[in-house]
């Protein structure tokens, strides 16, 4: 028994594809909200082309280009892992953090310049409205809300990997979850590639 | 009636062999998908190109077109995403086929809406 004691036995194919599975549940999730947009959009089409109007591009494609330089970081880090490059993979992963955290005060003042302008869910100046203005900015929250919930579950994800990768739990032998935190941070990347566009840009 | 019945013995150390033959494959495996640097920082690169392309398609005022051409570019970011930094390209053949479930549904079930509210 004792030579086979330090054989492990690991499943990576299975833990990647768990990882895979929850996250086609998250595409069904932002696809019914993304269903809900499509339509009322038809239906609303100049209502939302004007309130696309009150959103600032600028801090849209900034946000934007944070996350895709964070999706690189984060594949940067799995590489340094997979060179059994400890430190460097450490520093990818804080490099991460520190955009996602960058991402989330950029949220932070571009919601509060909406509701000091008096845009925010149930507010005098939104009520009277129109109804294609009111789903408009109610879509606008709840999805990019939903998405900046994300974001910080993915922060807290990483920092979680990072304090396992210092423990060498994570390391160059043994570093599947560090892979499936990636995998989440990336596909939150890839929702906000979509939400951009659709809030951001008057189309 | 006759029944048979197979009987494996494996030794501790012919189980020892087969897990460590498993595990040379799977580095193997790992040193052939070893994606160099240069490949994530190019993929970063389109995809910030096309990030400035998606404004510049949206400024250009296509009407209708332009959600066309911004869905079409996000979708191409979006695959480049998982194709290269979610390691698609790297992975079993299974996980490139079950992505396309999800994607799937969500498109019939958009698809499906549309052709009620289009022609209601």
């Amino acid at each position: 028994m004792n030579e086979t004691a330090h054989i492990e036995h690991r499943d990576y194919v299975g833990a990647k594809l768990g990882m895979w599975l929850f996250l086609f549940t998250e595409i069904l999730l932002f696809g019914g909200m993304f269903l809900v947009y499509s339509v009322y959009r038809e239906v609303n089409t100049a209502d939302f082309h004007e309130a696309g109007m009150e959103m600032n591009m600028t801090i849209g494609a900034v946000n934007t280009l944070i996350l895709l330089t964070s999706s690189l970081t984060m594949a940067l880090s799995i590489s340094a892992i997979k060179r059994a490059a400890k430190m460097r993979s450490i520093l990818f992963q804080a490099v991460t953090i520190i955009l996602g955290i960058a991402f989330l005060v950029n949220k932070y003042f571009e919601w509060s310049d909406h509701i000091r302008h008096g845009f925010y869910p149930d507010s005098p100046k939104l009520l009277a409205m129109s109804h294609g203005k009111i789903l408009f900015f109610g879509l606008y929250y709840v999805m990019t809300g939903i998405h900046a919930l994300h974001v910080v579950i993915g922060i807290s994800i990483i920092g979680f990997i990072l304090i396992l990768t210092l423990r060498d739990s994570v390391s160059g032998t043994d570093y599947v979850k560090l892979e499936n935190a990636g995998l989440f941070w990336h596909l939150v990347d890839v929702i906000w590639i979509y939400l951009f566009p659709l809030f951001y840009l008057i189309l | 009636m006759v029944r048979t019945y197979f009987k494996i013995t494996v030794t501790e150390k012919s189980w020892a062999e087969a897990c460590l033959r498993k595990k040379i494959m799977e580095q193997k495996h790992e040193e052939r998908t070893h994606v160099p640097t240069r490949v994530f920082v190019i993929v970063w690169i389109a995809l910030v190109c096309l990030t400035g392309l998606t404004i510049k398609a949206a400024q250009m005022k296509m009407g209708e077109w332009s959600m066309v051409a911004n869905i079409v570019i996000a979708s191409t970011k979006a695959s480049l995403v998982l194709w290269f930094f979610m390691h698609l390209k790297y992975e079993k053949r299974v996980f490139k086929l079950l992505i396309f479930v999800p994607l799937i549904t969500v498109s019939i079930i958009i698809g499906l809406t549309f052709f009620d509210i289009w022609y209601r």
